[in-house]
């Protein structure tokens, strides 16, 4: 073992009591980080899931329709142009141009994990005297799951769209009395109908969309909304669910389509997590400022105690950078070794608070995301907190003028 | 390495010292040794006495390359020490010298056989293969071969100073210097140390410079310098010094 490490590691086992009651303010502070961090990060997925769990993260569609005025407005010198007034087309359904090609695009772009085309468009839900206005989704089942996984929210029936299979939301089924087997006919608003078979019933966890979704194969919707081969939007996920808004500009800039992320279609939900997130992070920083503060007392008082001690290591030909690194280390060893208290106090903590409040049916009201990455970060983060708090006492002990501490203590 | 160093200081002195001065202050200087001229040879054992404030002690520790002259020159094993870097002076200050003081100065973390290795960890950065044996047969030649592991402040005030005798002279250095190494002990025991250092001066050949305040110690060394207000007062021989009583 190198002579730094030795002595750095003695210095700390014998001051037992200073070296305990550190590595308890340090855990303490690592704890605080990683119960707030695990609270807050579980929070915000589950208060995302709840909100945007059935949209997908990134909406890509085509273009909408233009007026492209013939005639170019006059600007002359001095002059007023007059403004006439442009009338918004009205919005038709449209495919995206080579889908295909568009959705190859996407799915090769980094950060995405999922691309899923769709085609979607108004209908109405017939059966005897009864209708319902509907919202029609031709989806292929094996890419669209991994957007919306139908299969886990089936109340009934099973994920199957094949042919002329459908899966109908628990509202819709209630209202119009039918159910798993039960002959359903759509029609769209151009005349259009066919009658589908209805082979599951899903709850996504909202009663608008279980009254008004009703999923068929792509292959169906296409016929149904006149978009034969055509693809009306693609749905993406990334793996991050933040870097949503990043990759939707990406891919309008790549593919000229337009690319909505969730973020962008719920704002406000957004500013309220940023909030959370930021104040969250200034009640870390503070903790880490407080924990360096502890740690370079401890350190700088230790130098003071043993400031003999560096003198006789000094006259025997330590080298003032021997000197430094023996206190640059027991700062490090003080920061990852409070971490590891911390973090088994601060996962104590969180486990016992999500142990305290349970939903009904025994998933914690309060979760909590708990990971080696969260650990990872917040060692790390504490080991070299230690090390910077270090510096100041290193210094210290460094510039002791052996002579003199060996004279006058 | 100790054997070549050795060699090499044969040809000369290990200390010369001409002119050497030291002043403290800044607003008011002090001058506390006016001109030193001082030359240790390979192998005394010399005592260096004077009344408290004469500047022994600050003598020491400029010979101990612990603190600098304002003007002069010291010259180590033959080479002119006070001009070289402050890294340089830790490496022949760790690798030529030995430090023995009035309150032993052992780390109270580590054991006795610990304490004996620090200056060969310390120079060397880790430990390597025959430190541990030479540290142990050095406290085993001072008796205390059967308590290489205690620690430091388990041991009686006499087991801490020959503890630390052991490692003034791990490194195997030219000289020992020791400031009142038995001030701090009872008659009995500090004669022990005492015995103890003129074995090794005898049968390693080390010299020493005992600084101290016992006429009877004094009367023991082979040489004794006399400091007075910053001035050497005398320097003088003591024939058969070895032969008194109490070796």
């Amino acid at each position: 073992m190198p002579f730094e490490w030795m002595v750095a590691l003695r210095f700390l086992r014998e001051g037992r009591a200073q070296t305990a009651l550190i590595l308890g303010g340090i855990g303490i502070g690592v704890g605080v980080i990683i119960f707030l961090s695990a609270l807050i990060t579980a929070l915000q997925t589950s208060l995302i899931d709840r909100t945007t769990g059935t949209q997908a993260q990134i909406v890509v569609r085509p273009p909408e329709d233009e007026v492209r005025p013939l005639v170019r407005s006059v600007e002359g010198p001095g002059g007023v142009a007059p403004a006439p007034r442009i009338e918004r087309p009205p919005q038709r359904l449209r495919s995206i141009l080579n889908g295909a090609q568009a959705m190859a695009a996407i799915a090769r772009l980094p950060r995405v994990t999922a691309v899923a085309p769709t085609v979607a468009g108004p209908a109405f839900a017939l059966r005897g005297a009864a209708n319902s206005s509907i919202a029609l989704r031709g989806v292929e089942l094996t890419s669209y799951s991994r957007i919306l996984d139908l299969s886990s929210r089936l109340t009934e029936g099973k994920a199957r769209l094949l042919g002329t299979d459908a899966l109908i939301g628990v509202e819709l089924a209630k209202d119009l009395g039918v159910g798993v087997g039960d002959k359903l006919r759509i029609a769209v608003p151009s005349g259009r109908r066919q009658v589908f078979s209805i082979t599951g019933v899903f709850d996504v966890g909202n009663r608008d969309l279980n009254r008004r979704w009703v999923f068929v194969s792509l292959r169906s919707a296409q016929t149904l909304l006149d978009q034969r081969g055509g693809i009306s939007t693609l749905e993406v996920k990334v793996d991050e669910i933040f870097a949503a808004e990043e990759v939707a500009q990406t891919i309008s800039a790549r593919t000229g389509l337009i690319a909505d992320s969730w973020m962008k279609t719920n704002a406000q939900l957004l500013t309220g997590l940023r909030s959370q997130s930021s104040s969250s992070a200034l009640i870390q920083v503070f903790v880490i400022v407080a924990v360096a503060l502890g740690i370079a007392s401890v350190l700088i008082v230790s130098v003071v105690q043993k400031s003999r001690e560096i003198g006789i290591l000094r006259a025997m030909g330590t080298s003032t950078r021997r000197v430094v690194r023996i206190f640059l280390i027991e700062g490090a060893i003080l920061g990852l070794g409070g971490s590891l208290v911390g973090i088994a106090f601060g996962s104590g903590l969180a486990l016992f608070f999500a142990s305290l409040a349970k939903n009904p049916d025994g998933s914690a009201t309060f979760p909590v995301a708990l990971g080696a990455g969260l650990f990872l970060r917040s060692a790390a983060i504490a080991t070299t907190v230690g090390l910077l708090s270090a510096v100041l006492p290193a210094r210290r002990a460094a510039k002791l003028d052996p002579a003199e501490v060996i004279r006058y203590g | 390495m100790a054997e070549a160093r050795r060699e090499a200081a044969k040809s000369g002195p290990i200390l010369r010292l001409s002119g050497v001065r030291k002043s403290y202050g800044q607003a008011v200087v002090t001058e506390i040794l006016h001109g030193i001229d001082l030359t240790l040879e390979r192998g005394e054992f010399a005592a260096l006495i004077g009344p408290s404030g004469s500047g022994k002690s600050t003598l020491l520790y400029l010979l101990g390359l612990l603190d600098r002259p304002t003007s002069g020159r010291i010259e180590l094993a033959g080479r002119e020490v006070s001009t070289l870097s402050e890294q340089e002076r830790t490496e022949r200050r760790g690798q030529e010298l030995g430090f023995v003081f009035q309150f032993h100065h052992l780390l109270p973390e580590f054991s006795a056989l610990e304490n004996t290795m620090m200056p060969m960890l310390a120079n060397a950065g880790r430990e390597q293969p025959g430190m541990r044996d030479r540290a142990g047969r050095l406290l085993a030649s001072i008796g205390l071969g059967d308590r290489l592991d205690s620690r430091v402040t388990q041991l009686s005030g006499g087991q801490q100073q020959r503890v630390a005798i052991a490692r003034a002279l791990a490194m195997e250095p030219l000289l020992v210097l020791a400031d009142e190494p038995t001030g701090n002990l009872d008659t009995e025991t500090g004669d022990q140390v005492f015995a103890l250092m003129r074995r090794f001066n005898r049968e390693e050949g080390t010299a020493f410079l005992v600084v101290t305040h016992d006429p009877g110690i004094a009367a023991r060394c082979d040489r004794v310098i006399e400091l007075v207000d910053g001035r050497i007062e005398s320097d003088r021989r003591t024939p058969g010094a070895e032969a008194r009583p109490g070796e």
